[in-house]
């Protein structure tokens, strides 16, 4: 041996007596974006991980301090960008309960077949994703049609894709047509049986079940430290969930499950994401169910009535200047806002999305700061794949559903 | 017996006495200030002694230029999943002197959030295991989200308003300007 390798600290029962240090990302496939992993490997087992965000900062908190509140609308699609719908509800649910406007009941039914959908479109791309990691293509491309599908639903609503920016405050900028409800029926109808195939392609596979199993496994206290939410804490056996304890948008009055598993390792995520996707289908057909029980005025009200803070319609902008001079006072945050301070989360697709707000009464937040469930995620990584093999951190990885957008702020 | 917002404040009143203060019901919320030097025993206290605040939400800094003396503030959001209840609490710090004791010892969750906070905001969290910057820059020898740093450039001539069709000069606003934008009269 040479001089060289006497002064490093080799772990017991080294078969080569040396360790190898790999740059896992950012440019491997597997860790796309912001993420990377500097692994000290002995073999092909991991020994020791310092996991690093790049250098992605875009100073939303910062550019927040300056804008009123439509304005910032936009830099919240961008936080999770697989479930934009889902952040963007959540920021107008935060400035309703700071200005105090109270939506109508369909407005929250609306809202409520939204969000689920965007959970699906969520939870769908993070397990079909995870079979991609784990060598498995073919789910992937077989799912992948509906989340086109939930796509063309939100593009029937607002007319754009991926960072939609469809919400108002106090409801939405239009009401849905009937395009959008056939779509959303047609998901309903045939998505259950694709959601079955792709379950029965990986829950009881073999390779899959050998690939996930006890890999990544965190307990329920450690996760509880690590600030876990969302379906990697109910993974791991703790069934919290925001919809439930503090529920928002009248999800009290919906019917459903809360899937959790048992050991918190990758299958675990994997099965309980499934199970969430299942929930969320019978939470949008209740929700279907409850608009049709809606009568006469409460049957059509898109959104609450309150011009200081809804936009005017765009006919009416183009046509009417008092209209167009609301649009700019509004846009411009002329009006000011009440002074407060507030901690508002909802379940995002991936946990606990909350938006912390100082509102010292300007026409800007004081202090804007958004609980990113990712960027919380991410610091147990180093624990989850130590003592682990190489291929199992990528499926780690994945597992956690890590976005890249949500580790900046 | 569930814990209420009257239990917590009447419980850290006996235990802490006036060093903490400012309570306050915000939005069915409980938020307090505490002394900066005894913010692990606040922690440490919420965590046990029945009221079993085990899940640090979040954790933040925020920037107050008008308080002489406690300019910073760490903002502690905490959380009992089991009753369902949130608290609160903020320690204010000195800038000239932002030392804070570190929650990683308590909550394995604070370690990136106290580094986030350290690189925005540049408060010291002392004994923290890895404190260098984390979204920004490590070159970086300010930090961004104090209120001092307003968020464009001033010195930037290349968003001179004469770019944009305010003004108009000649060179494409290149000229380097004490005040920034050129009066009319001086052009």
């Amino acid at each position: 041996m040479s001089d060289i390798h006497q002064n490093i600290n080799l772990p017991a029962g080294s078969i080569e007596k040396q360790t190898t240090t790999l740059n896992l990302g950012p440019t491997h496939p597997a860790t796309h974006g912001v993420f990377q992993n500097i692994i000290e490997l002995d073999g092909e087992k991991i020994v020791k991980a310092d996991a690093t965000v790049g250098y992605i900062h875009r100073a939303f908190e910062k550019i927040a301090e300056r804008r009123p509140l439509y304005q910032i609308t936009p830099l919240t699609d961008r936080l999770n960008y697989c479930s934009a719908p889902l952040n963007n509800m959540g920021w107008h649910l935060t400035c309703e309960t700071l200005l105090g406007v109270k939506t109508p009941k369909r407005v929250d039914y609306l809202r409520i077949i939204v969000m689920e959908l965007a959970r699906i479109a969520d939870h769908l791309i993070c397990s079909s994703i995870m079979g991609v990691d784990a060598g498995a293509y073919t789910g992937f491309l077989y799912v992948m049609q509906y989340r086109e599908l939930i796509y063309e639903i939100y593009e029937e609503i607002c007319g754009s894709r991926l960072t939609t920016n469809m919400g108002r405050i106090g409801g939405f900028e239009r009401d849905f047509n009937d395009t959008a409800f056939q779509k959303i029926e047609k998901f309903l109808r045939e998505y259950p049986a694709v959601l079955k195939e792709f379950e029965n392609l990986f829950t009881r596979n073999r390779i899959f079940m050998e690939r996930t199993m006890g890999v990544g496994a965190i307990s329920a206290e450690r996760a509880l430290n690590y600030g876990f939410t969302g379906p990697n804490l109910r993974a791991a056996g703790v069934d919290y969930d925001v919809r439930v304890t503090a529920p928002y948008s009248s999800y009290e009055e919906f019917d459903f499950d809360i899937p959790v598993g048992s050991t918190g390792d990758c299958y675990d995520r994997f099965q309980v994401r499934n199970g969430e996707m299942w929930q969320s289908l019978r939470i949008i057909e209740q929700a279907m169910q409850k608009l049709n029980n809606l009568k006469g005025e409460e049957a059509t009200a898109y959104h609450a009535d309150v011009p200081e803070y809804y936009l005017p319609k765009k006919k009416d902008v183009y046509t009417k200047m008092e209209a167009l001079i609301w649009h700019f006072k509004i846009i411009m945050g002329e009006i000011d806002m009440p002074k407060g301070e507030l901690y508002h989360s909802i379940e995002a697709g991936n946990g606990e999305l909350g938006y912390y707000f100082i509102s010292d009464g300007g026409r800007s937040p004081y202090r804007l700061h958004f609980r990113r469930p990712c960027f919380i995620y991410y610091q147990a990584f180093e624990e989850l794949v130590k003592d682990g093999m190489l291929s199992d951190a990528i499926l780690v990885m994945s597992s956690l559903n890590l976005i890249a957008g949500e580790m900046d702020a | 017996m569930a814990i209420t917002n009257e239990i917590i404040q009447q419980k850290l009143t006996d235990k802490f006495g006036d060093q903490v203060s400012d309570f306050e019901v915000t939005f069915d919320t409980l938020s307090f200030n505490a002394n900066k030097e005894i913010n692990l025993k606040v922690l440490n206290f919420l965590q046990e002694d029945g009221l079993n605040f085990n899940f640090l939400t979040d954790l933040c800094g925020v920037h107050y230029p008008d308080r002489q003396g406690e300019e910073l503030a760490v903002v502690y959001h905490l959380h009992n999943i089991k009753e369902n209840i949130r608290v609160r609490f903020k320690v204010f710090t000195d800038i000239t002197k932002p030392d804070v004791y570190t929650a990683t010892g308590v909550f394995a969750a604070a370690n990136w959030m106290e580094r986030e906070t350290f690189d925005f905001y540049g408060i010291n969290f002392i004994g923290h295991p890895n404190l260098i910057r984390i979204l920004n820059v490590d070159e970086m020898d300010y930090f961004p989200m104090r209120k001092e740093y307003p968020l464009e450039d001033q010195s930037r001539t290349d968003k001179d308003d004469e770019m944009f069709g305010r003004g108009g000069m000649l060179g494409f606003g290149t000229e380097k300007t004490v005040h920034g934008t050129i009066a009319e009269d001086e052009k």
